[in-house]
């Protein structure tokens, strides 16, 4: 870990500006992520702004009959809140299924949306990585790699990474928008659907966010009802990334909504293949994960993804 | 003393404080955060500095530059010691690789420069700086490749009748091949030591080792000095599993930097370097074949295994059980050591054993089905009381049998579902598997010192407590010898000034070192008969009984001090077979769709001589139990074909088993004793609890789905394509 100096921001645009002025300068919130990563020199920012105490930890109702969600309400408290249990169960069952307890009580929700991929050379700074070194070429691609976990789509030939998260794959079916502050001090409103980037040539470009940019909400739209679920398969019960998880919503007349999670670099989610629901979880991911390029290790993440929406369909 | 016959009823066939269930007397010093473990014990010299290895970032090769300057500059830094700068140290017996020293690279990670520095974030951060060049070499690590080079070639370890001949005339046979993938112990205190060797003369070594002896004469041949310069003191370990049987970078590196700058230095490896820095269990790949006739009786078995190691090591010998475990006329065994360039392959918990059956015991629940037979009768079948390949050496005791009905019985086994894939709640498909152990017995010399005074009992021995509950039975075992309360005896582990034990591994502990505290404490009573002119006194509730006259211990005047230890003669070996046996019983639950299997329950019934505390004992074969379960579901060590090395060097990508994955579990113990084994009838139970336990739960995920798994870990991939439509 590099030497860093540090400081406190109470304000959301106080913050962002500071990010702005200051060279090599990053949030810091929860610190579950960022520190791991800090240790192993995987991230080497030499200031920290902590955002914890900028006042952006309360779940309210917005206007629209919708919920604001905090940038810093943990994921423990955002998991536990009525309206979120009662409303969109599908977020709590997600976040329910991550991490631990513990690591559940200091990781926040914007801290959630931008921890960054677990892939194994990534976490290796002797190894080729093109989002951790641009240019540097990706170990993950190598003959003979371990890809057992990495992505299956929307992945590139730089970069075959996924984003970790589950609670982001809730937030996706939900049609969640990401409000900011950006260093000027401007409010801005991004879609999730627009929030991540696809690797491309620029795998070390993850979001839309500008330098310096804060994320200062969630929000969610108004209730859509239906029966809402999330599967996450892992190899041991608890306290593993998601091979493969999907998230559900269901409405009484077979419509409905999936996002997959563990098999691309964003949380997944395809219109037209929900527009498929009704005929059945083949149907769906046909059209989901059309256009896959798995490795010899993960393809089986295909047949699972399919497998566990058809389990999702028939418990129902 | 010398135990060189079997024993006869002694003391502790009349046991009242041995073979009983005492809580662990290390208890509150552990839950109250007061067990002195290596890194954290500031307390023993002053002017502690921190250091921080650095690790070779290829896997084969040379380094041909260290640029250091700037790790030497940063803040707080004391010094930089490089492996360019040293002369390559000496190898100690049971180690491969070289720690440290010159310019040759033989695994990824190995250590190849110290940074000492104030604080322990400054000692991180300037390791970071160092600038290294390679000349890279191609590197192989494909053990599939290796296996097809080696199959088929090579002298037997056993061969015993005509094996293929009785292939041809058997009326049953079994030919399948089975991987097992490399283990990382993944104990939960890391590697660590403080070393002050700040004078460069006499060196003290605060570190977690399982072998205090070992380590010593290890550090002392790296170093080329007299051991007698070297002091090592272990009292608590996190653990250890065989990975701290021998000495490795930690002590090292703390030595050397410590001699560099001349104060103390302590380091702990870090979690991400320790995997591929120290050593591992080596991955298998087995070929079994097995040969019945019709009624169920094996007639032969052949049993080709390879695993990897680093030039002159060991690997993993899965055939090891092999030879012994079941009957048959004919019999061949083989175990090629294929060379390759991962770290260094070695001991881990049950060495051998536990790849071994993870393969023997499937194919034994396949040739079942093959024959009709339930698994449990066919393993019955095909028992033996003498060594089967060389049946004028009977078993010392074995009551494999016994294992298997009581668990059958216990288990509920006849109730259970014989139809693969015919049983299913819910979502999911309900399987029942059984599997068999076996775990090799051996003693080790084992040595203590026992000082009375006042009525107080001190034992002293260089023996370690590696989580295992060696100061409460240590303690059960002398206060049991002096006929003392266990409060008024204390034990004192884990240095090298006190008499040299057996050590902690290969399940010889315990039944060693109690052997080793009882040979001690009879040469005491023998002090203190003489001393009190008594012939054969008793010790009995605190006093010394004889001539008619009782005289309580605490008021004997003065200090008694008696060393001695248990030499166990040739007899065991020579005369006999010795080993441990047990039953695993699993019910697991495939998810029909995902193909997730979890365990439901889980039930070990052992035979290994008399138990000598059931709360320690059965804490062993519960952790034994977890950790078959982490192998047989989700453990894998990844090898990264290209780059030569495991790359999943965390504890967030190599996945043990959680609580959540482990449900009930029960075990029984065989009240069985060993009197060939040691004077107090016992033997290990440290080992015996992993053998079989991933056999257990591959056979059950067959009886759950119908689908045979041959490669662990039995992860969802190896069966999602065969599992039926949702
Ligand atoms: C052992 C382990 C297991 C885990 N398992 C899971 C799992 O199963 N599923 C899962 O989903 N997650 C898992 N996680 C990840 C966990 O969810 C994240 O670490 C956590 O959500 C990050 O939140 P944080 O507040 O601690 O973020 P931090 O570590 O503080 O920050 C993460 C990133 O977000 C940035 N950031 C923080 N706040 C803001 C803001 N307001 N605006 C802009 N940028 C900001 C930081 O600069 C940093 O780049 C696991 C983590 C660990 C350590
Ligand atoms: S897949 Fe992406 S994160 Fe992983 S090594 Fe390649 S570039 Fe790096």
């Amino acid at each position: 870990m590099r030497a860093f100096s540090f400081e406190r921001a109470s304000e959301p645009a106080q913050a962002a500006a500071r990010a702005a002025e200051v060279p090599g300068a990053k949030f810091i919130a929860g610190g579950t992520n960022l520190l791991d990563l800090m240790k192993l020199e995987i991230e080497t920012p030499v200031h920290l702004i902590d955002v914890s105490a900028t006042g952006l930890d309360r779940i309210s109702s917005t206007a629209g009959g919708g919920l604001r969600i905090g940038a810093m309400v943990t994921n423990t408290d955002l998991a536990a809140d009525a309206t979120v249990r009662r409303d969109y169960g599908v977020l709590t069952r997600a976040l329910m299924a991550g991490a631990s307890g513990q690591l559940r009580n200091k990781a926040t929700t914007a801290g959630n949306l931008l921890q960054r991929t677990r892939c194994p050379y990534f976490y290796d700074t002797a190894m080729p990585c093109n989002k951790r070194v641009p240019g540097a070429g990706c170990a993950a691609l190598g003959k003979g790699a371990f890809s057992r976990q990495l992505g299956i789509i929307g992945t590139s030939d730089t970069c075959i990474a996924t984003h970790p998260s589950d609670m982001a794959v809730a937030l996706r079916v939900l049609d969640a928008e990401v409000e900011t502050t950006t260093p000027s001090g401007a409010s801005r409103t991004i879609p999730l659907d627009e929030f991540y980037r696809l690797p491309g040539d620029t795998p070390e470009i993850e979001t839309a966010l500008m330098p310096g940019e804060i994320i200062t909400a969630v929000t969610l739209p108004p209730p859509i009802g239906g029966r809402q679920s999330y599967h996450k398969v892992r190899d041991r019960a608890s306290y593993a990334f998601a091979l493969v998880s999907v998230a559900l919503i269901e409405r009484e007349d077979g419509t409905g909504r999936v996002a997959l999670g563990g098999v691309a670099p964003e949380p997944w989610r395809r219109p037209q293949a929900e527009a498929a629901l009704p005929d059945g979880a083949n149907a769906v991911m046909s059209r989901l994960l059309d256009g896959a390029t798995p490795t010899e290790e993960n393809a089986f993440k295909i047949t699972l993804a399919e497998r566990t929406l058809a389990a999702m369909l028939a418990e129902g | 003393m010398d135990f060189n016959q079997p024993a006869d009823q002694n003391l502790f066939d009349r046991a009242t404080v041995v073979g009983k269930p005492h809580a662990r007397v290390d208890g509150v010093l552990k839950v109250t955060g007061k067990a002195p473990y290596a890194y954290e014990r500031h307390d023993v010299v002053a002017g502690q500095l921190y250091g921080y290895p650095v690790g070779a970032a290829i896997a084969k090769g040379r380094i041909t530059g260290i640029d250091a300057s700037a790790a030497r500059s940063a803040p707080g830094v004391r010094g930089v010691v490089t492996t360019l700068e040293i002369e390559p140290l000496g190898i100690w017996d049971y180690n491969v690789a070289r720690l440290f020293g010159g310019d040759v690279v033989e695994h990824y990670q190995q250590a190849i420069a110290v940074v000492v520095a104030e604080s322990f974030e400054q000692a991180r951060a300037a390791a970071a700086l160092l600038e290294v060049s390679y000349d890279r070499d191609k590197v192989d690590v494909d053990l599939e490749a290796g296996w097809e080079r080696v199959r088929g070639t090579g002298e037997p370890s056993t061969l015993v009748g005509d094996v293929d001949a009785a292939f041809q005339s058997a009326a049953v046979t079994l030919d399948e091949i089975y991987h097992t993938p490399s283990h990382t112990h993944a104990m939960m205190e890391p590697h660590a030591s403080i070393v002050d060797w700040s004078d460069g003369d006499q060196m003290t070594v605060w570190t977690s080792s399982q072998m205090i002896e070992w380590n010593r004469q290890a550090l002392a041949t790296n170093f080329g000095i007299d051991p007698d310069r070297i002091r090592v003191e272990s009292p608590f370990i996190g653990g250890g599993f065989g990975g701290k049987l021998w000495l490795r970078a930690d002590a090292v590196l703390a030595a050397i930097g410590s001699r560099a700058v001349g104060a103390p230095v302590k380091m702990a490896l870090p979690r991400p370097f320790m995997i591929n820095n120290t050593t591992h269990r080596s991955a298998t790949i087995q070929r079994i074949r097995l040969a019945a006739d019709a009624d169920g009786k094996l007639t032969a078995i052949d049993h080709e295994a390879a695993s990897h190691t680093l030039p002159g090591g060991r690997g993993e010998n899965a055939t090891a059980q092999t030879p012994f475990f079941y009957a048959a006329a004919n019999r061949r065994v083989i175990h090629h050591l294929v060379e390759m360039h991962l770290p260094e392959a070695s001991d881990m918990r049950a060495p051998g054993e536990t790849s071994g059956l993870m393969a023997l015991e499937i194919a034994m629940d396949e040739m079942a089905e093959k024959l009709g037979m339930d698994p449990v009768e066919f393993r019955i079948r095909n028992d033996t009381q003498v060594n089967p390949s060389d049946p004028a050496i009977p078993f010392s005791e074995r009551h494999y049998v016994e294992c298997l009905r009581e668990g059958a019985n216990r288990f509920g086994w006849s109730d259970r579902n014989t139809t693969p894939g015919g049983r299913r709640e819910g979502m999911w498909l309900i399987g029942h598997g059984v599997a068999g152990a076996y775990r090799g017995h051996l003693n080790l010399k084992s040595g203590a010192r026992a000082t009375l005074s006042n009525g107080r009992l001190v034992i002293e021995t260089d023996m370690t407590d590696i989580g295992t509950g060696s100061y409460t039975i240590l303690t059960q075992t002398a206060a049991e010898t002096m006929g003392l309360p266990m409060g008024r005896v204390e034990v004192r582990l884990g240095n090298s000034a006190w008499p040299v034990s057996s050590g902690s591994g290969g399940q010889f502990g315990a039944s060693s070192s109690t052997a080793g505290v009882y040979a001690a404490c009879v040469a005491l009573r023998e002090k203190i008969g003489e001393r009190l002119g008594l012939q054969n006194p008793e010790f009995r509730d605190g006093n010394v009984i004889g001539n008619g006259e009782v005289t309580p211990l605490s008021e004997i005047a003065g200090e008694f001090s008696a060393e001695d230890s248990m030499n166990f003669g040739e007899f065991q070996s020579k005369d006999y077979l010795m080993a441990t046996f047990g039953a695993h019983f699993v019910e697991v639950g495939v998810h029909v769709a995902t193909g997730e299997t979890r365990v439901r329950r889980m039930l070990a019934v052992c035979d290994a001589g008399r138990i000598l505390n059931p709360i320690t004992a059965r804490s062993q074969v519960i952790g034994g139990m977890v950790m078959g379960t982490g192998g047989a579901l989700s453990e894998e060590l990844a090898v990264d074909l290209e780059h030569g090395f495991f790359a999943n060097h965390d504890l967030a990508s190599y996945e043990v088993a959680v609580h959540a994955d482990i449900p009930h579990q029960e075990v029984i113990f065989l009240d069985t004793l060993d009197n060939v084994a040691t004077p107090l009838k016992s033997k290990g139970v440290g080992e015996l609890g992993l053998c079989g336990v991933a056999a257990a739960i591959a056979n059950a995920a067959y009886n759950a789905t119908g689908i045979r798994v041959r490669q662990y870990p039995l992860t969802l991939d190896r069966m999602i394509d065969q599992l039926p439509e949702v």
